[in-house]
Formats: C-alpha cells, sequence, structure tokens
C-alpha cells in the first residue's frame, strides 16, 4: 500500500504550458518542498481550460480543482487568460447552487519563473482543500425534495388578453405574409387549454392565430431552422429576448426576420393548470374574464386565475412588451423595472450546499435524459451536435445516474452562461418537472454581477461578456492565494 | 370462475408488506415540484402510495433505462507487457435481477405495453436474455381507469380502461373498496396467498364500475384501415414536413412511451482500471438524429420530418406487419409530455383522410 494512501486527497491542476507548468518545474528544480495531493494536466493555455473540465473533476470524486495560468498580459497567445478569468469566476459562482463548495475550486496566475509563488500556491490551495476534507459525492445525499413557493406576488397585474386587438394583429401578418416564407406563432392545440405552434402560409392559416395566457411555448426557438429565408416570427417579450440574442450571435439575420408583437399580460404555468384539473376527458367550454380563465371540463366549472397560476418568470417579467419590434400591436405597458430574485432560484438560495446536494439528487433520479429540456431551449443551436450526445469527445456516459444527468445540466447552464434569458423553456419541457431554471438564473446572476448588470438579449449589438473581455476587469478580484 | 378478492381502501399498506417480503413491489408515488410527476419506486413501509396514471410508464420493470451487459478487465504481464490478458468481471446486482417485481396499480394501457415489448424481444427468431429474465419474474396488478382522459385513446387501438392484457390481477374501485380479480395462474396465486377477503359476491359491482368506465369514454375513430393508409402517405412527405414543424426533436415521446423499446449500444471505461469496462444498454430514440447516423456520416433520416414519420410508422403500420398489433396502446404520454403539444392522434387521423393516389 502506497504510505500516502489515505492522507492525501485528490487535487486535480490545470497547468498552462507556458507559466504555471514551468513555475512548478521551477519549484521542482529548486527543490522546493511541496504537498504531493496534486495531480497535474498540462494544457495549452488556461483559455483551453473549458469550465466544464473542472464540473467534470468535482462531480467524480476530485476533491478540489486548481487552474494556473499567465499573468495578465502576459499571455503567450494575448488573450486566452483573460477569456479564461471571465468563464473561471461565472464557475465559481455557479458550483455552489449544485451544492459543491466554491473554495475547492481557484484559480491564480503564475509565471514560469516563479518557483517560489508556485510553491505558495500549492501548498496553500492543499491546506485548505484538507481543511475542508474529502469532497462529498451528489450521489451520496439524501433526498431532499423541496418545492419553491410559486405564490409570490406579480410585479404588474397580470391578466389574459382579452382585449388584445388579434385581429388587427392577423392583419398586419396578412399584410406582410407575401414577402416571407412563413410567420410563426401559435394556434389552438389538442383542446382548449393548449395550444401549439401554429406556422402561417397563407391567409386561412393566419385565421387560426391566437393570443393569450397559454401561448407559453417560446417562437424563438424555431428561427434558427428557417436561416436564408425570410420568415416572420409573433413574439411575447419573453420570446423577443431570444430573438434579440441570436441576432446578438449572428445565428439569425436582422434582415430575414420581421417581428410582430403585441404587450403580453402573462401565461398560465399549463402543468400547474392540468393538476388543478385533474383528470379530464373533455373541455366543455373555455372563457376568459380577463383576470383568468374560466374552462368548464367534463360539466365542472373551473376558474383559473392568472394571480395563482401564472408562470414563475411571468410574476417576475420586466418586459411585457418586445424588446426589438417590427410591427408592433397595441399599447406597450408600464413595465416594472427592477425584478425580484425569481422563486426557483429564491429556493436554493434558501438551503445550505449540503441540502442542495440532497435536492439535486432527488430531483435528478427521476431525470430519463429525453433531452426535452436542451431542445426546448431557444439557445441551444447545436442542434444534432450536442457534447451531451457526443463519443468524441466523450463528454457524458449512457449510464443513468445523477451524475451524468446532473453533469449534463451543468453544461447546458454553463453553455448558456451570458446567454440565457430566462425564458423558462427548459423547465417547462420537463415532463418530471425538474426545476432546471435555477442553474440558468444563478448563471444569470452571477453574469449580471460580474459584467455591469449585463442582461442578455436587450441590444442587438451588445457583445455576450463570455465571448470578450476587459484587461482591468471592474468586478473581477481573482488573486486569493 | 377465476379467484376473486375485495380490499379495503385503508388496506393497502398491509397488502403491500406482504407482498414486498418475497417482491420488489414498485408503486406509483408524487415527487412533489413545481409541477408534480408521479413514478414508480420500489415500496417500502410508509411509503404513499396514490393510484394515479403515472408520468412515467413502468417499462423500466423489464427495460431499464441503462443496464450493464457485461464488464471486462485487462491486466499486461508486467514481464512482458505484449502479454495482455483478459476477464470477464462481474455484473454489480441491482435489485431488478435479484428479485421478482410487482407492479402495483399498473394500468390497462401500460400493462398492454409489456405485451407490444414482449413480440420481439420473446417472440422473434431469438428472445432476448436480459428481458427474459426480468419478464419471466414480473407480475402486474392493474388498476382499471374509471373514467378516459383529454391525451389518452386506449379503445382507439383495441385497448380499454378495463383491458386484461398484459394484466395478472385487474382491481376495480368501487365504493368503500377494490375488487381484485386475477386474470392469470400467477394472478391467482398471488391473491390466492394474500389474507384478502373472498369478493365474488361482489363481483358484479366491478363489472358495473368498468362498464360504466367504458361508456365514458368519447367514440373512436375506426383505425381498422391505419395500418394500409399510414403506409400510404409514407412517401408523402409534404405531410410529414407538416405534421413535425413544431417537433423539436426531443426524447419525450420515446422515453415515456410504454411501448417503445429502440436502444443503443455502448462501452464505457477503460478495461486497465479497477472497475473495468462495462458494456451498457440503454434506451434511444428514433427522434434523436444521431439514431440513425451512420460511421460514414451518412443519415438516412438527417429530416425531423424522416423521424416523426418513422416513428408513427413503426407504431401503426409496420410495427401491425409484423406482429398484427399497433405498438401503441393509446396511453397518451406523447401528448401529455410534449413540451409543444404534438399530437400523434391527429397524425394518425389525417392519415386515414388522405385520398389514395
Amino acid at each position: 500500500m502506497p504510505v500516502m494512501q489515505g492522507k492525501e486527497l485528490r487535487i486535480v491542476g490545470f497547468l498552462c504550458n507556458w507559466c504555471s507548468y514551468g513555475g512548478a518545474d521551477t519549484a521542482g528544480v529548486a527543490r522546493a518542498e511541496q504537498p504531493t495531493d496534486l495531480r497535474i494536466i498540462r494544457v495549452p493555455c488556461s483559455g483551453r481550460v473549458d469550465p466544464l473540465f473542472i464540473v467534470k473533476a468535482l462531480l467524480n470524486g476530485a476533491d478540489g480543482v486548481l487552474v494556473s495560468g499567465c499573468h495578465p498580459r502576459d499571455c503567450h497567445y494575448s488573450a486566452g487568460n483573460f477569456y479564461a478569468r471571465r468563464r473561471l469566476e461565472v464557475l465559481k459562482r455557479f458550483l455552489p447552487v449544485i451544492g459543491i463548495d466554491d473554495a475547492r475550486f481557484e484559480y491564480t496566475w503564475v509565471s514560469a519563473a516563479e518557483g517560489q509563488r508556485w510553491q505558495q500556491v500549492v501548498t496553500s490551495f492543499t491546506e485548505r482543500v484538507h481543511a475542508l476534507g474529502a469532497a462529498p459525492r451528489i450521489e451520496d445525499a439524501k433526498p431532499f425534495l423541496k418545492v419553491a413557493d410559486m405564490a409570490l406576488k406579480p410585479l404588474r397585474t397580470l391578466g389574459t388578453g382579452k382585449n388584445a386587438p388579434l385581429e388587427k394583429l392577423k392583419e398586419a401578418i396578412k399584410a406582410k405574409l407575401p414577402e416571407l416564407e412563413c410567420v410563426i406563432g401559435w394556434q389552438k392545440g389538442y383542446d382548449d387549454i393548449h395550444t401549439t405552434p401554429l406556422f402561417m402560409k397563407s391567409a386561412e392559416e393566419v385565421d387560426k392565430l391566437v393570443w393569450g395566457p397559454l401561448n407559453v411555448v417560446n417562437t424563438a426557438n424555431y428561427l434558427s431552422q428557417f436561416k436564408g429565408k425570410k420568415v416572420g416570427i409573433v413574439v411575447k417579450g419573453c420570446d423577443s429576448r431570444s430573438v434579440v440574442e441570436l441576432l446578438q450571435e449572428n445565428l439569425i439575420s436582422r434582415e430575414a426576420v420581421t417581428i410582430f408583437a403585441m404587450p403580453c399580460e402573462g401565461t398560465l404555468d399549463v402543468a400547474r393548470v392540468n393538476e388543478k384539473l385533474g383528470r379530464y376527458t373533455i373541455v366543455n367550454a373555455a372563457d376568459s374574464d380577463g383576470a383568468g380563465l374560466l374552462v368548464t371540463v367534463d360539466g365542472k366549472k373551473h376558474s383559473l386565475a392568472m394571480e395563482e397560476l401564472a408562470q414563475g418568470k411571468c410574476r417576475c417579467c420586466t418586459h411585457p412588451s418586445a424588446v426589438l419590434t417590427d410591427v408592433l400591436v397595441g399599447d406597450a405597458p408600464q413595465a416594472p423595472a427592477a425584478a425580484p430574485t425569481p422563486p426557483e432560484l429564491a429556493l436554493l438560495d434558501s438551503m445550505g450546499l449540503e441540502e442542495r446536494r440532497g435536492f439535486w439528487r432527488g430531483q435528478m433520479e427521476r431525470c430519463l435524459r429525453c433531452y426535452a429540456c436542451r431542445n426546448a431551449c431557444p439557445m441551444c443551436v447545436c442542434r444534432d451536435h450536442c457534447v451531451s450526445d457526443a463519443r468524441d469527445p466523450h463528454w457524458m456516459t449512457q449510464e443513468a445516474d445523477v451524475v451524468q444527468k446532473l453533469f449534463f445540466q451543468t453544461i447546458h447552464a454553463l453553455h448558456l452562461a451570458g446567454r440565457c434569458t430566462g425564458c423558462g423553456e427548459c423547465q417547462r419541457a420537463c415532463p418530471v418537472g425538474i426545476p432546471i431554471l435555477a442553474l440558468r438564473q444563478q448563471t444569470a446572476r452571477a453574469v449580471e454581477e460580474l459584467f455591469g448588470g449585463y442582461k442578455p438579449g436587450f441590444d442587438p449589438a451588445a457583445v455576450p461578456p463570455l465571448l470578450g473581455y476587459e484587461v482591468e476587469e471592474q468586478n473581477i478580484r481573482e488573486t486569493r492565494i | 370462475m377465476r379467484v376473486i378478492r375485495f380490499i379495503q381502501s385503508d388496506g393497502f399498506p398491509d397488502f403491500l408488506a406482504r407482498l414486498s417480503r418475497n417482491n420488489r413491489v414498485l408503486a406509483p408515488v408524487v415527487k412533489p415540484a413545481g409541477k408534480r410527476s408521479v413514478v414508480f419506486e420500489q415500496w417500502r413501509e410508509g411509503m404513499p402510495v396514490i393510484l394515479e396514471k403515472t408520468t412515467v410508464p413502468p417499462k423500466e420493470a423489464v427495460l431499464p433505462q441503462c443496464e450493464t451487459l457485461f464488464v471486462c478487465k485487462k491486466s499486461k504481464n508486467p514481464d512482458n507487457p505484449e502479454d495482455v490478458g483478459m476477464t470477464l468481471g462481474t455484473v454489480p446486482e441491482d435489485a431488478s435481477t435479484t428479485l421478482p417485481t410487482l407492479i402495483f396499480a399498473c394500468r390497462s394501457c401500460d400493462a398492454r405495453g409489456f405485451a407490444v415489448l414482449d413480440r420481439p424481444f420473446l417472440k422473434g427468431p431469438f428472445a432476448d436474455p436480459y428481458y427474459k429474465a426480468r419478464r419471466a419474474r414480473l407480475a402486474v396488478i392493474t388498476l382499471t381507469c374509471s373514467t378516459g382522459c383529454n391525451t389518452c385513446f386506449c379503445h382507439w387501438v383495441g385497448g380499454g380502461p378495463s383491458s386484461p392484457e398484459g394484466s395478472d390481477v385487474l382491481m376495480t374501485e368501487i365504493e368503500d373498496g377494490f375488487v381484485l380479480q386475477a386474470m392469470t395462474p400467477a394472478g391467482e396465486a398471488l391473491l390466492e396467498s394474500s389474507n384478502l377477503a373472498d369478493g365474488k359476491d361482489i363481483f358484479p359491482k366491478a363489472e358495473a364500475a368498468r362498464k360504466a368506465a367504458w361508456a365514458s369514454l368519447l367514440p373512436a375513430p375506426d383505425l381498422k384501415n391505419a395500418q394500409q393508409k399510414v403506409a400510404a402517405v409514407f412517401k408523402n412527405e409534404q405531410f410529414w414536413r407538416e405534421h413535425a414543424a413544431a417537433c423539436l426533436s426531443c426524447g419525450a415521446c420515446t422515453y415515456f412511451c410504454p411501448a417503445c423499446y429502440c436502444f443503443n449500444i455502448t462501452d464505457e471505461g477503460d478495461a486497465f482500471e479497477a472497475d473495468g469496462a462495462r458494456r451498457l444498454r440503454s434506451w434511444d430514440n428514433c427522434m434523436s438524429s444521431l439514431f440513425t447516423r451512420e460511421a460514414s456520416g451518412h443519415n438516412s433520416r438527417a429530416q425531423k420530418a424522416q423521424r416523426l414519420r418513422n416513428r408513427v410508422s413503426h407504431k401503426f403500420s409496420t410495427y401491425p406487419e409484423n406482429w398484427g398489433k399497433f405498438s401503441c396502446n393509446g396511453c397518451g404520454r406523447c401528448i401529455s409530455n410534449c413540451p409543444v403539444h404534438l399530437d400523434i392522434r391527429d397524425v394518425v387521423v389525417n392519415a386515414l383522410a388522405v385520398e389514395d393516389e
């Protein structure tokens, strides 16, 4: 048995070839005494370190992860470490939401000449991880299921869009239709309380368009599949942010999309509507009284009040009107300025790390890996080339355990950092109701805090923060060790 | 008449405890969340059971989401590195193979799902040993439905709220209790070994309840030509493009289907490592573009319309061609779980309406 067995912890280090790897070598040549827990992986640049390397290590049993690169302004490739700094700082603020202590991860800068500094970095980080002890595993946590309180008061009065000028909107679409391949909207689905996307190509199809709190699907999801064609899209406020984000990333072109908008008065949480109605055979009637829907199913009347059953995102919505439009029908309402912490994230905020591990373990157990969350995401633009399905690189195994499932959610959340507009389609699409939106909300909060209140999907000309950098970051103070 | 028993509404914990002595009993439980779901879980003392149709069907009892087929280990001879030995390791045990499984409060549609799976896995040119081992030790207690629902259509496809196919025991709710009727010898043995009261006298009440359930269903379209009609629209690209327009190509319809059984086989891990390499069989779904992507890069179903066509055709045309029955039991989960509310019923009904060329 090795002498150190049981005494060492598993610490993984990702070291830049041009500086820190050399720094470690310098420390070795100088015979500087160091702890032996660190396992070094040499990378060409700290910019090469995908945050997923770190999450994968931590979820699979590493007790700590250290990334070390060249000092700012000293990158061998000019700017790799500037990009790394932004990504890694977002990651550091993301880890606690899945129940991992952010002290188990650190990034720092050590040059090839700084043997002594390397010795100090590795010693202090190893001591820090030893003070925390062996990392607890997600799969060992006791399942802890808790439900977010959705009964928070909406920022504005929600309604059903009963008096929205739908006919005017239809006329506007019909007028533009000859120039467009099709216009994406919503139509009545398999019954009066479910809608399904509509692709309008003719005036008759435009007459099928519906408007109201059941228009839950984010129409922007379909835009990228019409690349190269001129299309129209009907949007709610939240959908318009996805359209803008797609424009920001050059995934669609402004000339090719015509945005039709009406101010949204809120949407219903269809899952909770279904729960309230229970098992029913047929919808006899559906109407609206302005404050909610009045539906009769199997001869029994139900009132679906917006106040009670609106989606969490609608309660916190600050942009009921589209942020970018070509054709605006109806008057844009006064929008509230500041949003509170969304209910899903507030629930996680109320838990400790151990409870969060138990929470995600308990939630992920019932995931079937159907990837409805991914495919419902308008910003998941890799489509048929997702890393979760790839065998090369082999990010995930086909095993159906909580680690694989949570790791996928982490991949999704981190790929969306600075891009997710919080439309909540991932969570709505989940057939088993895993509250995965909270993970995206946490990345959005981190981005907002770090990059001057940046919110994705407002300005088509804005560069998403993780695609850029500043030499002197305003809110990042990275030297902690 | 077969064995019939009666259980009082409050008698389930005792009944389940008795069954759990020799079985892995899977029972529906609620998973609380903003959007609650109902799943089958191994029942343990004190676990509250809910008699609702589950969000996730019970097919995992015979076809797990992922199972290890074998483990292999390699070792090098330290004196001669070219000499590599390979041995088979032990597959980690799981409860689904060590104990007989009993599904409690299944629904008729899901029980018929097992009959759909049985045909290709057991009745083809060879039997699948992994499936067979689990299936041989499976018993199903089905709760008959008292009504239909907005998404289910079991009576369109040869089933019904109290269809017995695939069930060992049918359980029907009457006032203050449930009547359990054995449908197979295994079901008889199961009821005989219980300490439940005889229910022959009140069986007419159960029959009446079942009739009432049938009567509550909405009229069903005639699907006797569905096999030919769905096959006939196979080449109608326009038809499939229109129906697939809103599809997101996710796997919610297939993974939540009690009758979908496609799988993938992958090797994971390194045979030189302590745990060895694992060969896994895991669910796969035909709505994913990877499903048909070949090593060459060619993809015979690169478009989502082709994939939807495959799914519907398999259920209503090609499977019936091979086995004489639809591979859809009308549970409606592909409709209720679809993120964009696509409706397979529409596709089939519209295919019936297409005029033959």
